[in-house]
């Protein structure tokens, strides 16, 4: 197979129809329209269902319903659209009801820009909807990443029954880069022995819900759901970590910022610097032990790169504790950082010239 | 070895398809690209840039804030990036529409009549073409064969005559 050049969004779009998505629902924003502008050209020829819904409220309840009769289905949107999908999230992951929702991030709070931002790193990873639940976060650094991560990212929603996020940021949905698509074999996917699919009066119905008034009975299922995100935690995590061992400064980043912290890590190598990084793919499960292996060995400091005012921080300053300092450099509003201000950031620590 | 390239003109003058051709060409022929265009409000009629990326190496960061290889197709494109290109770098002008020269003495520039050699060639909307064509003569990006073949590859076989005066005006800027 060989690659095409396409751009981020439209990759994206035609990894998932790849992964075996049939059904989209979705409501445009930018700079994520381009993710329903190509499932609406190509939905209808391979006999799928693309609906622009009449909001991104809808869209998300039509998700739980295709999701729950068992089909493989996504929605995509930016971060003001995302805000409002949130109580759809969480009602499907109440029902253990697996689908893809893809947040290509913009700046905000509230209508925000439309520039690219990682500013919605709380929302996808500490809840965003409401009540004891995760979901599973994807963060793509590149447009391969993006088409190799949501066939995955369907994998993982069907294997623990749960809604997957692809997070990007507006630079990864609108950029170009070449792709290849490794055809994954979809037409003997496990059967979905819980979806209503009908029951044809053999086997008693399945009910998809997330209303249990009894309180013991709704416990025990938060409590087993929990138990699966230990189970995603243990096999699911997913980190790239380069020269961390040996580093007096070890950058970490994810997406998007991450490529432009590569671009300074590389200068800074040049004049002699000791720079390494760790990069998170899965932003939840986060990869805490990239952590406990660069904490092995010599004195080094962290340095926390994001597009936003700080939130990945947290969980970096939870991965490191007082073993290290953790230190944060970020733009935010739309702003992306530039390889010089992050390498003047990595000589202040690094002590250098 | 790495060409990092930045296109800017106004929105509809082809600048992004221009920057597409070059990374497209580039991953024909087996180089790491990236195609980053501007977008949102500048989409929509104002200026238009795109930056491209074409390299042996992996592609880090796909911005370009210091490029080597600057065309600009309008008067506040080159205001813009003027002073953003690296000393020794390549600046082309398409002088039709931009009337002052370069104000930098360690680059060197090339003005090229882009839009008025399009007019008189009767394709008034390939001066981009036109531009990449002198691009494409005085750097080692690619050469001329690479060039067409990949814009014979762009140019969906239904619009042949498309194709033909595409190559047409990249030859008229290679030749100028």
């Amino acid at each position: 197979m060989s690659k095409v050049l396409m751009k981020g969004n439209e990759a994206l779009a035609e990894a998932a129809i790849r992964a075996g998505c049939r059904h989209f629902f979705g409501y445009p924003i930018t700079p994520q329209t381009e993710v329903s502008a190509y499932m609406a050209k190509k939905m209808p020829k391979i006999g799928g269902t693309f609906l622009q819904a009449e909001s991104e409220v809808a869209a998300i309840n039509m998700v739980y319903g295709a999701g729950g009769a068992g089909v493989r289905v996504m929605t995509s949107s930016s971060s003001p659209g995302i805000s409002l999908k949130q109580e759809g999230i969480s009602y499907i992951a109440g029902a253990d009801v697996p689908c893809v929702i893809v947040n290509i991030v913009r700046g905000g709070p509230g209508l925000g820009g439309i520039q690219p931002a990682q500013s919605d790193y709380f929302q996808a990873t500490k809840g965003g909807g409401h009540g004891d639940y995760h979901l599973v976060v994807l963060a793509p650094s590149s447009i391969q990443e993006m088409v190799d991560l949501t066939s995955d990212a369907f994998d993982i929603g069907d294997k623990y029954r749960c809604p997957v996020m692809i997070m990007g940021d507006g630079m990864l949905g609108q950029m170009m880069e070449p792709v290849e698509f490794k055809d994954a074999d979809v037409s003997n996917l496990p059967e979905k022995t819980w979806a209503t699919t009908g029951t044809g009066m053999k086997r008693k119905k399945n009910i998809i819900n997330s209303l249990f008034l009894e309180a013991s009975e709704l416990e025990k299922l938060v409590l087993e759901r929990q138990e699966r995100y230990a189970e995603i935690a243990k096999n699911e995590v997913r980190y790239e970590a380069v020269d961390v061992e040996d580093a007096d400064v070890v950058l970490v980043a994810y997406g998007t910022t991450s490529r432009i912290a590569k671009t300074a890590m590389a200068k800074a190598k040049e004049m002699g610097l000791k720079v390494g990084i760790i990069r998170p793919i899965t932003l939840w499960p986060f990869p805490f032990e990239a952590f406990n292996n660069a904490l092995n060995g010599k004195d080094k400091k962290f340095l926390c790169v994001e597009m936003s005012t700080g939130q990945m921080i947290e969980d970096v300053k939870l991965a490191v504790g007082d073993k290290a300092e953790v230190h944060f450099f970020g733009r935010t509003g739309g702003i992306v950082p530039t390889p010089k201000e992050i390498l003047n950031k990595i000589i202040e620590l690094g002590g250098a010239k | 070895m790495t060409y990092e390239t930045i296109f800017a003109g106004f929105g509809g003058q082809g600048i992004l398809f221009s920057g597409k051709v070059v990374a497209y060409a580039g991953m024909i022929e087996g180089k790491n690209v990236s195609h980053l265009p501007s977008y949102g409000p500048e989409m929509r009629g104002g200026t238009a840039n795109c930056s491209v990326i074409v390299s042996d190496e992996l592609v880090a960061s796909p911005i370009i804030t210091e490029p080597e290889l600057l065309v600009v197709m309008n008067g506040p494109s080159l205001d813009k990036f003027e002073n953003a290109v690296v000393p020794g770098g390549k600046i082309f002008i398409d002088s039709t529409l931009i009337s002052r020269e370069c104000e930098r003495d360690d680059v060197e520039s090339f003005r090229i009549p882009a839009t008025q050699m399009a007019n008189d060639m009767g394709i008034p909307k390939l001066a981009n073409m036109i531009m990449v064509g002198k691009l494409i003569k005085e750097t080692n990006m690619f050469t001329w064969e690479q060039l067409t073949g990949a814009v014979t590859k762009l140019v969906p076989p239904a619009k042949a005559a498309m194709l033909e005066s595409n190559i047409k005006a990249l030859e008229a800027g290679y030749n100028f």
